[in-house]
């Protein structure tokens, strides 16, 4: 028993590291993580389609996507899990990690490029370094799908609306016969300047535990 | 539209501005002002006949005075507004105080006695609720939602701290002799804590107004001024109720009962305004047929909501800021979008009136040799004390803060704060309202708070814009967010619930996603009309947004030509075409389905057969224009179109606006603008008159020609996507010639840009740039040009009457004698084959459209 505590300390030390987050936030997640996979080493696709409140969330399959997508591992491969252990999921979370007072302005341009790359890959499902215009809609098409009153047509009118804003602002003078591929990752840095990262792209990971909590959640 | 607005605007400005300062002016038979002496004895005289005029003053005296006084206020706002060197150095709040300096003393110098001042009846009960009220419309509530906490925090515990502190650092410096001799007690300086505590919204938001900060570090401050300002309201009656008392009676339980009152009274507030906010939001519903009442509503029931809090001992300014908070996004989907914008400007209006009004006689107040009693000891202490504390209040409270929040506030951003706690009208009105009776020192804390007042306004205020840039405190972005940002904050909501529900955390993301759940399944249901429902979408109003300014800059451009049908030739349309290739005529549909309902009544019309005879007095109209006038004939005639004949009437009607809705005028521009078109464009085709326009036209027509030579690529786009369009508005409304495209160039230009008009409003417009489409005139207009012009070509001729899809559209008027159809025909069919050739751009669309026609190239 003692000799399994020290070792999985030293691992969660490792992922520390790594991560960035505290120890009893990856004791938290990891508690969640075993939750989810039913005490498994690793989780699948159906563990994470199985949660119940995300069953209402439009980019559900995006979302999950990410999990499993081995861009968001920070180490450049492409290419999709089929399952994932506990420290891939932790990498992915760590993308939604706080910054606090500490972090220094380098770190959270760091951090803020990291979240952008993120969302970038979300959108960027084939991964050639372009969002295009199909693969832009489709994700506007999701997006607006549970609000019901907008229409396919418009999830998709809105999309081009959205590409033609994005091709005029990074090229403005095109020439006629020019014709506008896709969002770069450049250019959609530049678009998401304005946009307040930094405290927008993060969530709460409680030091307490959680778990009593979600007894009431799930009533609900 | 905008006229609507404008007239309720004034009506309710000059009502409810009239009333405010009613009581501001006190009767002072012997002097009313400057004017008011030389007319007494006029008014007596004048009773041993008929007179035929006369002089009234006393009667109007009142109202009068008030009418002049907000005159003079808003005429000081102008003068001082007039010149921007000075208001981006000291903020307007302040100029506005030494403009009442400077009318003050010139009343001094009058009367020799300070006859008007800002009384607190008139402040808090007619001046104040204005203010607030457009706080609490216009308040960011997502920003004001997620940070509610520390706004909280700050509101109570701060402005208790703050009323605490500096109350009994006061009494310790009395105790050690530091004031002199002055008859104060420890109540009485708690009182005085608690209503100098208090952080003004008026003075903040005027300030903060102009410098721009983040929106983060603004929801701070603001918030905190507006929430502090009830909770200064209801210390500053626990205290009075306290000294009243006096110091021996109060035990445990009073001091309890106080506590005990302090939250029902603040809380009972909040939750007066929310049950106000629902009740205006369910009034809207149902306020479609009194749609010029309908601003009103927002008015009469928030200023209630003051009252009966007022009424109830309740924290009135809380009961209207939540008013407001609550019913602004209901209303706003309820309305009308012009009550929207009447109640938007009459908000603004009375707002910034009663601002001004506040700070000019805040200015006014203070050149009163009663009020002014020195004690240098008192002043300085204070002033000192409240800058402190404020300090250590905020640095101590974001300390707190900072342990649980997620995004922490930043040093610089906390010394923000601390220095943006500005004091103002509030502070002055509850000084006014002490009872002297129980209160010795009276005049001093009145003095003492209106040189804080001044000091932390004008000192601080002028000081702030320094200070920000100093210390580069994180500004707000200024530009509109644009589409792919509201998209993408759309994604990450959703992405953050996700997160945390992946992650098993309860955090605002999963509260906000549980609060919007349950607000879309009850509250707008029962609070929204059903139609109201459906665009209130951010998403879809930005889009709604951009397509609108697309298509007003779009007119503004054509008109900056001097012709629409020109625009469409040559303008920023077509660049979205070669930046996007033929999505961009997706688009519209959905604005169609957006817009269409306006344009009915235009839709309607085409529909309708023209009457021939008014056509005929037409053309005799239109020759006599064209034959006089040379340069501008477009222009020009666009302006007589809507300006000339009788039937331009002014109807009057109470509750209703319509500004020209005569059918037969409608029916007049309609083909008056038709005509017009159809001379442009023959001339264009003809290649010879309207000079100016004509020689753009040929320029563009020999670029055309020369891309044509090079390549087929531009054509063909352009063939496309009015083949799209053609289908898009098929039923009955499209009018852009399918088949036109197919032909010599020159026609191409005309049809080309009409693919890429964002607006259905154009629509129409469009149509008439095609001359076949109405027989009727047809003829008449051969005739004209022949005679007066160049007779059109061979070629021109030929083309004119083939538009089958017109004909179709305006079915009453198919009254074509020449039938070229068949050659039409062959035409069109010589085209297509021709688009399939090219992969980049797929074939003229057969309805219904392939949904990813672009995927082949992006």
């Amino acid at each position: 028993m003692g000799a399994s505590q020290t070792r999985s300390d030293n691992r969660y030390q490792d992922l520390m590291d790594k991560t960035g987050f505290s120890l009893e936030q990856i004791k938290n997640l990891h508690k969640r993580f075993l939750h989810l996979s039913g005490n498994e080493e690793t989780i699948s696709r159906e563990n994470l389609e199985s949660i119940s409140a995300l069953s209402n969330n439009p980019l559900r399959k995006q979302i999950i996507d990410a999990f499993f997508d081995k861009r968001n591992q920070r180490d450049d491969k492409a290419g999709f899990f089929h399952e994932i252990g506990f420290e891939q999921f932790l990498m992915v979370m760590s993308h939604f990690r706080p910054p606090n007072l500490k972090t220094t302005a380098e770190e959270k341009e760091a951090m803020r490029k990291e979240k952008l790359r993120f969302l970038f890959n979300m959108h960027d499902t084939d991964n050639d370094g372009i969002i295009t215009l199909t693969e832009y809609r489709k994700v506007v098409e999701e997006l607006l799908s549970k609000s019901g009153a907008i229409g396919l047509e418009a999830a998709k009118a809105i999309a081009d609306a959205a590409m033609l804003e994005v091709a005029s602002t990074n090229v403005p003078h095109m020439a006629p016969e020019d014709f506008y591929e896709g969002i770069t990752f450049e250019h959609f840095e530049q678009i998401l300047k304005g946009l307040e990262m930094e405290s927008r792209m993060h969530i709460r990971f409680l030091d307490v535990d959680t778990t009593t909590m979600r007894c009431g959640k799930a009533t609900m | 539209m905008h006229l609507s607005g404008l007239v309720q605007l004034w009506l309710l400005g000059s009502l409810m501005l009239t009333w405010p300062v009613s009581g501001l002016i006190r009767m002072h038979p012997e002097s009313t002002g400057t004017s008011a002496e030389t007319d007494h004895g006029h008014h007596n005289s004048s009773v041993e006949e008929v007179p035929i005029v006369t002089f009234k003053w006393p009667h109007v005296k009142t109202p009068y005075l008030i009418t002049l006084w907000i005159f003079v206020a808003f005429l000081g706002k102008m003068v001082i507004e007039a010149n921007h060197h000075v208001t981006s150095v000291i903020p307007e709040s302040a100029l506005l105080i030494c403009f009442g300096f400077i009318l003050g003393g010139m009343i001094w110098g009058a009367d020799k006695k300070q006859t008007f001042t800002l009384t607190p009846e008139v402040f808090f009960l007619y001046l104040l609720p204005q203010v607030i009220l457009d706080a609490g419309y216009t308040m960011p509530n997502k920003l004001f939602f997620t940070n509610l906490g520390a706004i909280l925090i700050y509101a109570i515990i701060g402005t208790c701290w703050n009323a605490a502190s500096v109350g009994l650092s006061l009494w310790g410096c009395h105790e050690g002799g530091a004031m002199g001799d002055i008859e104060i007690g420890l109540l009485q300086y708690l009182l005085f804590g608690s209503l100098i505590a208090a952080v003004d919204p008026v003075a903040v938001l005027a300030v903060f107004e102009q410098v721009h900060v983040n929106e983060v570090l603004f929801i701070m401050v603001f918030g905190e001024s507006l929430l502090n300002d009830g909770v200064t309201v209801v210390l500053f009656n626990v205290f009075d109720a306290f000294v009243s008392l006096g110091g021996p009676k109060i035990n445990a339980a009073e001091i309890v009962k106080g506590i005990v009152s302090f939250f029902v009274v603040a809380f009972g507030g909040s939750l007066l305004g929310m049950v106000f906010g629902l009740l205006i939001s369910l009034l809207t519903r149902c306020t479609k047929n009194i749609k010029i009442i309908e601003p009103g509503f927002i008015f009469v029931l928030g200023y209630l909501s003051y009252l009966t809090a007022e009424m109830l001992s309740l924290s009135a300014i809380l009961s209207i800021v939540f008013c407001g908070v609550c019913c602004q996004k209901y209303i706003n989907a309820n309305m009308d979008e012009n009550s929207v914008n009447t109640v938007r400007y009459a908000m603004k209006v009375l707002a910034n009136g009663s601002e001004t009004i506040i700070f000019v006689f805040l200015g006014i107040s203070a050149i009163d040799k009663e009020i002014w009693v020195w004690n240098t000891g008192f002043i300085l202490l204070t002033l000192l004390f409240i800058i402190i504390y404020r300090i250590i209040g905020v640095f101590f409270l974001t300390w707190i803060l900072n342990k649980f929040r997620l995004v922490p506030v930043s040093f610089i951003d906390q010394v923000i704060m601390s220095y943006g706690g500005l004091r103002g009208a509030v502070a002055y009105g509850l000084a006014v309202m002490l009872d002297e009776s129980k209160i010795k020192e009276k005049n001093l804390m009145i003095s003492t708070t209106l040189i804080v007042v001044y000091f932390t306004v004008i000192f601080q205020g002028i000081t702030m814009k320094p200070l920000v840039r100093w210390l580069k405190v994180r500004r707000a972005n200024t530009s509109e967010l644009t589409l792919i940002e509201k998209v993408q904050n759309k994604v990450f909501d959703h992405m953050l619930v996700a997160i945390e529900d992946i992650s098993g955390q309860i955090g605002h993301n999963y509260m906000r996603d549980k609060w919007k759940h349950f607000e879309d399944k009850w509250m707008t249901n029962v609070l929204m009309k059903p139609s109201a429902r459906k665009v209130r979408d951010q998403v879809f109003k930005v889009f709604h947004r951009l397509n609108l300014k697309d298509a007003v800059s779009y007119v503004a451009e054509g008109e900056r030509r001097g012709s629409l049908e020109f625009v469409r030739n040559e303008t920023a349309i077509v660049d979205f075409k070669k930046k996007i290739g033929e999505d961009f005529t997706e688009v519209m549909p959905d604005i169609m389905a957006d817009t269409s309902s306006d344009y009915d009544a235009m839709t309607d019309m085409r529909r309708d057969p023209v009457p021939s005879v008014s056509l005929e007095i037409h053309e005799q109209g239109m020759k006599g224009v064209r034959e006089t006038e040379d340069v501008n004939t477009h222009h020009l005639l666009q302006q007589h179109l809507y300006k000339s004949r009788k039937q331009h009437r002014h109807r009057y009607s109470r509750s209703h606006f319509h500004v020209n809705e005569d059918e037969k005028e409608v029916q007049e521009i309609f083909q008056r603008t038709m005509r017009n078109r159809l001379e442009s464009f023959k001339s264009a085709k003809m290649g010879v008159a309207p000079p100016k326009t004509i020689s753009k036209h040929q320029k563009k027509d020999q670029q055309q020609q020369q891309k044509m030579a090079n390549g087929k690529q531009l054509d063909k786009s352009k063939t496309y996507n009015s083949g799209d369009e053609d289908f898009e508005f098929s039923e009955g409304d499209s009018a852009t010639g399918f088949e036109a495209s197919g032909t010599s160039s020159p026609w191409r230009v005309t049809y080309r840009a009409g693919a890429g008009i964002e607006n259905p409003a154009f629509m129409p417009d469009m149509d008439l740039t095609d001359p076949l489409q109405v027989p009727p005139w047809l003829a008449d207009t051969e005739l004209d040009s022949s005679s007066s012009m160049v007779a059109p070509s061979q070629r021109a001729q030929v083309r004119l009457p083939w538009t089958p899809s017109n004909l179709r559209r305006l079915a009453p008027l198919r009254i074509s004698t020449r039938s070229t159809d068949s050659f039409m025909m062959a035409d069109r069919e010589a085209t297509q084959p021709r688009n399939e050739d090219d992969e980049r751009f797929p074939p003229p669309p057969p309805p219904p459209p392939a949904p990813h026609r672009d995927e082949g190239h992006m």
